[in-house]
């Protein structure tokens, strides 16, 4: 049986367990599987334990501040929280204290979470498997020769051997998805907008979105309806009325209508990986689904588009980190010799080729050919998710193309990294909210994830397919690491 | 083919000290990387406009009233360098 919220939920209601028993099992898994998966770049053990206690103080007098009460939580190092060391797995904020919390924080501690730490992630989350972490790589907990995906490989690996009962990622380009399919966890893009980003230390601004990640869907709603909602601090942040993202878990997919998305899939996809997400787009039929096929031509385009503005963005939101006011700083004659040397030396080699790559994209002469018609293909990519929708009320597809790489397979070529998320990235263009499923292990035992994409502001749609597909995949496995093994 | 790319300009525009080595290399990278982006170009945009918020928000202002900031010694206190509530770098201008 795999551990999640709701079940902690009960145990803790019930009395069955406390909110310090809770974290005591949360790191008695990190314990068993930090050396081998590398989940973590810090634990907070004493600020842990200070909220478990207050949590459990504040059950005994009756104040009982929802599902999340008592909850161990892992956040991704990109979140700022104050006094407690974040990183972006970079160099160049190596000690940084930050002096508040980001909105999701204070909303996860408002709501009773007791958060156990920082988890690991590709530098500044520009990656697809966890392996541009300044402080090393982290592994797959189905096969710890394997990546866990990424760039939210630390928050995945850590719910997926139940170091935290649910976790927070964030998602430009599939941060979220990729990692959670490649763990066999649930992993959630909300739609643009709806999840405050103030404190999340920004790549692409027009891209970025936290999100949950946690064991099943239903935790998936819980943690979403904690989180979301509009914030002033948050220039993008939406102020209209956002659905209940949980009110239809059991209402079944009888009658909707389900688009399979005939350019995902073909060269490049595992054959396991398309018998599985076809297996369960049939599965999905006989439980009454109306099955259609949906062409959105655009998305041949999408990944090209996506490696010129998230760059480009990337170079703009970079700039601040300059050796003056937080993290590395190395000594020059001038300022400005100071800041090239700074962010020479700070930057790894990611963030660097990404840096170069937006500050061409956006310089003089190339701007209209390059970053304004990404811009354009970004709108047609747009346009084509808006016919789909006039057809059916939600697309599915595979979430990666392929099940978890090996360590070091995808580093030397940046390229093939980045066809990771050739999936998830349509959606991060049109700003639209997806999830993915895990739906089962392949020969290898490694998990297969289904991805299910809805219009924007259209997560209860995309819930109540999401937890039919788990219902009628019945995955309910936990890895098991076998050095480990008692 | 891939694209040819001035990267020293490139580099100093993006205030990146790099060895001659790592200019180099990723010269190439970045080549075959935008060789693939330009395939953006072959797409008939026609008359669809740039966009960035799905929600097509319009702005708005907040309201111009004081409030609380960030504690300024705990922000100058993650500063590499601080004096007298001022964050301290290498000289920017030449004094003639």
């Amino acid at each position: 049986m795999r551990r999640s919220v709701v079940d902690a939920g009960a145990r803790l209601r019930s009395g069955d367990v406390t909110a310090v028993g809770l974290l005591d099992e949360a790191l008695t898994q990190a314990s068993l599987t930090e050396s081998q998966i590398h989940a973590f770049l810090t634990i907070d053990h004493d600020g842990a334990r200070e909220s478990a206690e207050r949590a459990d103080a504040d059950l005994d007098r009756g104040e009982d501040h929802g599902p999340l009460h008592g909850i161990p939580f892992a956040l991704k190092d990109n979140m700022v929280t104050r006094g407690l060391e974040t990183t972006a797995a970079s160099q160049i904020l190596s000690g940084y204290r930050p002096p508040y919390d980001a909105t999701v924080v204070t909303r996860l501690r408002a709501a009773g979470a007791v958060i156990v730490g920082k988890t690991n992630l590709d530098e500044f989350a520009m990656g697809s498997s966890t392996e541009n972490s300044a402080y090393g790589s982290s592994y797959n907990p189905w096969d710890i020769t394997r990546v866990p995906g990424g760039s939210s490989g630390g928050s995945a690996a850590s719910v997926s051997v139940g170091s935290a009962l649910a976790a927070l990622g964030s998602d430009t380009g599939g941060s979220i998805r990729q990692p959670a399919s490649l763990c066999g966890v649930v992993g959630m893009k909300p739609t643009y907008g709806t999840v405050s980003r103030y404190g999340l230390i920004a790549f692409a601004s027009s891209l970025d979105q936290i999100g949950p990640i946690t064991t099943i869907v239903e935790d998936s709603a819980i943690v979403l309806t904690a989180i979301w909602g509009h914030d002033p601090l948050d220039a993008t942040s939406y102020p209209g009325e956002l659905p209940d993202p949980g009110a239809r878990l059991h209402a079944g997919v009888d009658g909707l209508r389900v688009g399979v998305v005939k350019e995902l899939s073909g060269d490049g996809y595992e054959s396991e990986v398309e018998a599985s997400v076809s297996e369960m787009v049939q599965r999905l039929s006989e439980a009454g689904a109306e099955i259609i096929e949906v062409s959105l031509p655009s998305f041949e385009y999408a990944l090209s588009a996506y490696y010129l503005i998230a760059p480009a963005e990337a170079s703009a939101n970079l700039a601040r980190f300059d050796g003056v006011r937080y993290g590395l700083r190395v000594e020059g004659e001038t300022t400005e010799e100071m800041m090239a040397a700074t962010r020479g030396q700070g930057f790894g080699p990611e963030p660097t080729r990404r840096i170069l790559l937006g500050t061409y994209a956006l310089s003089a002469g190339y701007y209209d050919a390059f970053y304004g018609q990404a811009q354009r293909v970004r709108s047609a990519i747009q346009e084509d998710f808006g016919r789909a929708y006039e057809q059916v009320e939600v697309l599915v597809s595979p979430t990666s193309p392929t099940v978890a790489f090996p360590a070091g397979a995808r580093t030397a070529d940046p390229l093939a990294m980045y066809l990771s998320d050739i999936c998830t990235i349509p959606s991060n263009l049109s700003g639209h909210p997806a999830v993915s499923v895990p739906i089962g292990l392949d020969g290898g035992r490694l998990p297969i994830g289904f991805q299910v994409m809805a219009p924007a502001l259209g997560e209860t749609t995309m819930y109540q397919v999401a937890a039919e597909v788990e219902r009628l995949g019945g995955f309910d496995e936990s890895p098991v690491l076998e050095a480990v093994a008692s | 083919m891939p694209i040819d790319i001035d990267i020293e300009h490139v580099a100093r525009l993006a205030r990146l000290a790099l060895t001659p080595e790592e200019l180099d290399e990723y010269k190439t990278q970045l080549g075959v990387i935008l060789e693939h982006a330009a395939r953006v170009q072959a797409l008939e945009t026609g008359a669809a406009g740039e966009s960035a918020h799905p929600l097509r928000l319009a702005n708005r202002y907040r309201e111009d009233e004081t409030r609380p900031s960030l504690d300024r010694d705990e922000i100058l206190a993650q500063a590499p360098d601080a004096e007298d509530g001022f964050f301290v770098t290498p000289p920017a201008l030449e004094i003639v």
